[in-house]
């Protein structure tokens, strides 16, 4: 019966984590208008988390237009589509791509930053002074990370689609030669504001919301030595992947059952 | 002792975990406006004795009592308003890595206090005044030393004029100047303040140099004496003696329980 008892113990550990996880999560939104007083701290979070991983987005953004437009190309003119490039560049970055990819970005570059950041505060017994000085860490340093990384991802995803569009511009017309007029035509006619368009910021959005908040929390709850920090960051990128991806699957279905 | 104590820690038991008690029915009273040294070895609990009073940590039985009112950890707000009367100096100054020297010690000022930020400038440069680190206002913590940290930490604690300031192994790792610089601070903030010092420490001479009271922990806070440091110093306790004067081996082992050479080398079997 080892096995059984060892289980039981597992999701026991497991259900205690998620359980902890939800009152943290409930605990931070409890602080956050106290954040939200301070909006200069916001502020600065929003140019750490959302400024310094413009390059990251916008490479990336840009290669993945381009190779999405080429590869569209190979497969539309067969059927006498090439005109639709920008359409389907198009909706598969404002719908798809452009929120997952920037989320994977964002727990990559954004996430792990966070994690290591507060994980070092509190090796460092930074977060433990401020708890000493009645000072709520939470409200003083989650909470305006947390807002800050809820404000950026949208932003930043909307950056991805944008200069993705571009590069498939770049290909498509610049390089392949497909009449401009018909690349950007088609798209206004086809492409709907709020369905597309809203429906992938509000994905986004979501995104912000979990990535955010598993780098934090993976930072604060993170042992306090060095194979704590490094495991942490790891956790940090592989929860928040796996969880853009299942996610992503849930809000398609629901945003676009209808066709 | 003092009959009116600032903190009384009655019959306090605390472990991290059920499986390992950290302090075992400690009973200990310390005096309003003195400085009181808590001396031991490493994991004898004297730094989880400091986060019990700071209401980190709620003990498993037994009370804490601050100023006359038991120290409930599930009550935040009255947490935070005790916390607000205490300034605590970590081991390695727990320094604000990101802001400058002076927006560290700001800090609480600015956290804590609605006030204007001229006065704060001014607040702040008389506390660095006060440990001697004026000129290095500017200065990023990355380019202070160990000892400046330290002091930094120091001024950043009584920035509030706490009534209670705790120190955490305030000596370690820096070298005799600084922890002759460090002794004297504590020593003179606590007179001219009035407040109540608690030091932990393992560096009995210092701790004697500038303390009023001196309490001897041993593992699981046993307290092994407490009194004057010339007290302690005159004391024939072995036990005394031995942390007193540094000796390797005594009533305290030096040895970590283990069994017998010949069986860890496989001569002999275990009994």
């Amino acid at each position: 019966m080892n096995w059984l008892q060892a289980l039981g113990a597992r999701t026991l550990a497991v259900m205690q984590g998620w359980g902890h996880a939800a009152l943290f999560f409930i605990g931070l939104m409890g602080v956050l208008p106290q954040s939200l007083r301070r909006f200069n701290l916001v502020i600065v979070q929003i140019y750490a988390i959302g400024n310094r991983s413009l390059v990251i987005i916008l490479a990336s953004g840009l290669a993945v237009g381009s190779v999405l437009a080429l590869q569209m190309y190979y497969a539309l003119v067969t059927y006498g589509a090439a005109e639709s490039v920008g359409l389907v560049v198009n909706l598969s970055l404002v719908r798809e791509l452009g929120p997952v990819v920037t989320a994977l970005l964002f727990a990559g570059r954004a996430g792990t930053s966070l994690t290591a950041e507060i994980g070092l505060m509190k090796a460092g017994e930074q977060l433990a002074a401020m708890e000493l000085m009645a000072i709520d860490p939470r409200a003083r340093v989650l909470a305006p990370r947390f807002i800050g990384g809820v404000v950026a991802m949208p932003l930043l995803a909307v950056l991805f689609s944008a200069v993705g569009i571009l590069g498939a511009w770049l290909v498509a017309v610049g390089l392949i030669g497909i009449d401009a007029g018909n690349f950007w035509s088609i798209q206004q006619n086809k492409v709907d504001i709020w369905r597309d368009v809203g429906n992938g910021v509000v994905k986004s959005a979501v995104f912000g919301v979990v990535c955010t908040f598993v780098a934090l929390y993976q930072g604060y709850e993170t042992q306090a030595t060095p194979e704590g920090v490094a495991y942490a960051t790891t956790r940090t990128v592989v929860v928040s992947s796996l969880a853009v991806l299942a996610l992503d699957f849930i809000l398609t279905a629901l945003m676009f059952s209808t066709p | 002792m003092n009959p009116d104590p600032l903190i009384e820690i009655d019959h306090v038991t605390f472990g991290y975990d059920s499986s390992r008690t950290i302090l075992q029915d400690v009973n200990l009273r310390f005096a309003r406006g003195k400085v009181t040294a808590i001396l031991g070895g490493s994991g004898c609990g004297k730094t989880t004795l400091l986060r019990l009073i700071g209401g980190v940590f709620a003990a498993s039985s037994g009370r804490v009592v601050f100023d006359g009112a038991v120290v409930d950890v599930r009550n935040q707000a009255q947490v935070y308003k005790l916390r607000r009367r205490l300034g605590m100096l970590f081991q390695f100054g727990a320094l604000f890595t990101d802001l400058t020297v002076f927006d560290n010690v700001a800090f609480p000022l600015r956290e804590m206090t609605d006030l204007p930020e001229p006065l704060i400038h001014d607040i702040v440069l008389m506390k660095l005044n006060a440990v001697g680190l004026r000129g290095a206002a500017q200065l990023r913590i990355a380019e202070v030393s160990g000892g400046m940290a330290r002091r930094i930490a120091l001024a950043r604690a009584i920035a509030l004029d706490p009534e209670l300031i705790m120190y955490d192994e305030p000596f370690a790792g820096l070298d005799l100047i600084s922890m002759g610089v460090a002794a004297k601070l504590i020593r003179s903030l606590n007179d001219i303040t009035g407040a109540t010092s608690l030091v932990v420490s393992h560096d009995v001479p210092q701790c004697m140099a500038i303390s009023d009271h001196v309490v001897l922990m041993a593992p699981l806070g046993r307290i092994v004496a407490q009194g004057t440091p010339a007290e302690l110093m005159a004391s024939t306790d072995p036990e005394v003696r031995q942390f007193v004067r540094g000796e390797p081996d005594g009533p305290v082992k030096f040895h970590y329980p283990a069994p017998s050479m010949a069986v860890d080398f496989g001569l002999t079997a275990a009994p």
